[in-house]
């Protein structure tokens, strides 16, 4: 932009005041801005006046109106009779959340354990690592999702020989169908005591911390969280006399009866994503710890520490400011290749809303712009994690 | 930055234009073009289907080389565009196809509310319901519970929803994108059901690793007029699809096919003359040829032809005429007089 003001450094010379670099370059400015709004208008207006001309309905007033269908999964109350078609609208959207959170910590975890095999010293390790990253990143998504799905159906039994895995439940093609929690009234100590355990931790190990700072001694926070999390409300649970019964799902004509259900699309619709994108974060954790230098490897040994603390005290925090950026993108992705999901009728936002619900209102302009404005909103709030928790692992220079 | 004023004045310019194109005369666009632009299914034995070196075949595909051969006096003149159930609408809304002949359901929503006209219903058709036979189960009011496959965006979502609601039933609704992987998922045992209209079921059960091991239940749950359609707003191309279905009706009543067709030329019968041109100028009337019908019948054939050809009794799909007869056969097909 021609904002650069040099006029300054020479002194001030009288120009006119259309020649002054400053005055013009607002003046360009102002004009853009003033031709992008028009023109965005203009585009709208265009719409609504051929909408108009073709007779096609327009308007919102479709989200009150009754869906009238079904959908597999939900995970809001949802009733083909009386639900509208902004709760087709909010369903879509949960299951396309869930997939995606669930997703972008399945294939985390598995990305860094495959990224870090592949510089292990272990050939075989090192050998399934490669192997599996050049596989699963040069197969497109799209057969991914397929294998994954008709590999699971065809392996899962049909519903009359359900596999009873005893405790959790019965398994067969038509999901898992686990026992359902149903908490009892003393119920909610449990609960409180889960959540007190996690403030606790967090208070002992900002403490322990701070006094391994002052004395270097060290305090077995891990232990100690893992009690306070798991075992604290496990005791309450104990005590309070087991306020939690299980909805047991039963054989039924078709599939079984009671229980929740996760249905084989949401599972084949996970792995699918999470190994696929797997991959590629494997390979950016692997850029990552590449790119620290060898010396802080070689330092820290010198120092006395072992393979693994010089991993994670040494080399991933300094690989997360190289590995933070590229792992936003491969989030985003993920998130937004769950919109795959229309070709396994898994029920996400772009299968029941930009689907079903468009073509039985015909409205595509405002059902169109409204999930395409809720793919943006889900990025750019990922994005802003990322960018906040890039900003706090940076290098802090003192 | 000129530039970039330059190209947004130009944009704008564009965009203006843009909007003066919503409609014109969809006969002169075809003409112009030299060939009909038809929106037809992905592939759905009988109605329409491409086969190994891409040659489409079936009763909707026919309709298409119909009015191709009432505008053209050529029925090889269409160019085919496979549309998803998703997209047809849009496809024929945004004018990437001349007509949309693609086993389309007529409801008064997708009539009134979509900018579009639905014109003749060409095949009579309903929803029904398939399951294999080792389930014994003889009728649909026996699925209570049951997972049941669909195609997503189709009315079969609903009429599915209404009938087991009304019917006080639990289901579960499995809806894909495509109907390859409804076939696919049903066939291995995702779903109890699969549902769709009665003609789509023979036809997709040919798809299937075993089909004698699938049976069609007796119900139909929903009428399914299914017929072509176009964009509101131009009469003239609307009168050419619906007479270019009526008169293959009329020539089946009047007994004229594709193979007697040029000695009924000769014939005495005023309705037979007038259908074939030699008698009136009922083609001048809607923007063709006088001998548009000789054409459609000499080329492509009667309703009945078409029909039995495609997916009548002695095909694989051997769907009987029933509601498809003509009005004096019982049936539900009926061509107005050409006079």
């Amino acid at each position: 932009m021609a904002l650069q003001d040099v006029s300054q450094d020479v002194g001030q010379p009288k120009v006119a005041i259309f020649n002054d670099p400053k005055v013009r370059g607002w003046v360009y400015q102002v004009v853009l801005l003033v031709a992008i709004v028009y023109l965005v208008y203009a585009g709208v207006q265009n719409m609504f006046a051929n909408l108009a001309a073709q007779n096609i309905a327009s308007g919102f007033g479709f989200i009150g109106r009754n869906a009238g269908f079904a959908i597999s999964q939900s995970l809001l109350e949802y009733s083909q009779a009386e639900s509208s078609y902004g709760k087709v609208y909010m369903v879509g959207l949960l299951n396309t959340v869930s997939i995606a959170f669930i997703g972008v910590i399945l294939a985390t975890v598995m990305g860094f354990i495959i990224g870090i095999s592949r510089l292990s010293h272990n050939f075989v390790v090192r050998s399934v690592a490669t192997i599996y990253v050049e596989t699963f990143r040069n197969i497109p998504l799209l057969l991914h999702i397929f294998i994954w799905y008709f590999g699971v159906l065809r392996l899962l039994p049909q519903p009359k020989d359900s596999a009873n895995l005893g405790l959790l439940g019965l398994l067969n093609n038509r999901g898992w169908f686990a026992p359902k929690p149903i908490p009892q009234e003393l119920f909610f100590l449990t609960a409180a005591a889960f959540v007190v355990g996690i403030v606790l931790t967090f208070v002992i190990s900002r403490w322990a911390r701070q006094r391994q700072g002052k004395t270097g001694q060290q305090f077995p926070t891990f232990f100690a969280g893992l009690g306070l999390i798991i075992g604290l409300p496990f005791v309450i649970f104990l005590i309070s006399g087991l306020p939690l019964v299980f909805d047991y799902p039963v054989a039924g004509a078709f599939r079984p009866k009671g229980g929740m259900t996760v249905i084989p699309e949401f599972m084949a619709m996970l792995l699918a994503l999470s190994s696929y994108t797997a991959a590629f974060i494997a390979e950016i954790v692997r850029a990552g710890i590449l790119a620290v230098d060898k010396g802080q490897t070689e330092a820290s040994h010198a120092l006395g520490l072992r393979s693994g603390p010089t991993l994670r005290l040494v080399i991933i925090p300094q690989a997360m400011r190289v590995i933070i950026p590229p792992l936003t993108s491969q989030y985003l992705n993920l998130t937004k290749n769950s919109s795959l999901a229309v070709a396994i009728a898994y029920p996400d936002l772009v299968s029941v809303f930009a689907g079903t619900a468009l073509n039985q209102t015909g409205q595509a302009v405002e059902i169109l712009g409204m999930t395409m404005l809720t793919y943006l909103g889900l990025s750019l709030l990922t994005s802003a994690f990322m960018n906040w928790y890039n900003a706090r692992m940076a290098l802090v220079e003192r | 930055m000129t530039r970039k004023i330059l190209s947004a004045i130009v944009g704008t310019a564009v965009l203006g234009l843009a909007a003066g194109t919503a409609s014109a005369a969809t006969l002169d666009d075809v003409k112009g073009k030299g060939s009909l632009q038809c929106g037809v299914s992905q592939g759905l034995p009988g109605f329409s289907n491409p086969d190994q070196d891409g040659n489409w075949s079936g009763l909707d595909v026919d309709f298409c080389r119909a009015v191709a051969a009432a505008v053209f006096g050529d029925s090889s003149k269409v160019k085919y565009t496979p549309l998803s159930a998703k997209e047809r609408f849009t496809a024929l809304q945004s004018g990437d196809v001349d007509v949309l002949s693609r086993n389309t359901t007529w409801t008064m929503s997708r009539d009134t509310a979509l900018g579009l006209n639905f014109s003749v219903v060409n095949y009579y058709d309903g929803q029904g319901f398939m399951v294999r036979k080792d389930m014994g189960i003889n009728s649909a009011l026996e699925l209570s519970g049951a997972s049941i496959c669909t195609n997503t965006g189709t009315t079969t979502e609903l009429n599915v929803a209404d009938y087991f609601r009304a019917n006080k039933m639990d289901y579960e609704l499995v809806a894909f994108e495509k109907a390859d992987e409804v076939v696919a998922a049903y066939d291995a045992g995702r779903c109890d059901v699969y549902t769709t209209d009665q003609s789509g079921l023979y036809a997709q059960r040919l798809k299937l690793k075993d089909p004698g091991a699938h049976v069609v239940l007796p119900e139909i749950i929903s009428k399914e007029p299914l017929g072509p359609v176009v964009r509101q707003g131009d009469d003239q191309w609307l009168n050419i699809i619906k007479w270019t279905h009526f008169a293959m009706l009329n020539a089946e009543e009047l007994g004229v096919t594709s193979a007697n067709v040029d000695e009924m030329k000769n014939s005495d019968n005023p309705s037979v003359k007038r259908l074939l041109g030699t008698e009136g100028e009922f083609g001048g009337a809607i923007g063709l040829s006088n001998d548009w019908a000789y054409n459609i019948i000499k080329e492509v054939g009667n309703y009945a032809e078409t029909f039995d050809k495609n997916v009548g009794p002695d095909t694989q799909l051997g769907i009987a005429r029933g509601a498809n007869a003509q009005w004096n056969d019982g049936g539900l097909q009926y061509g107005p007089p050409i006079r």
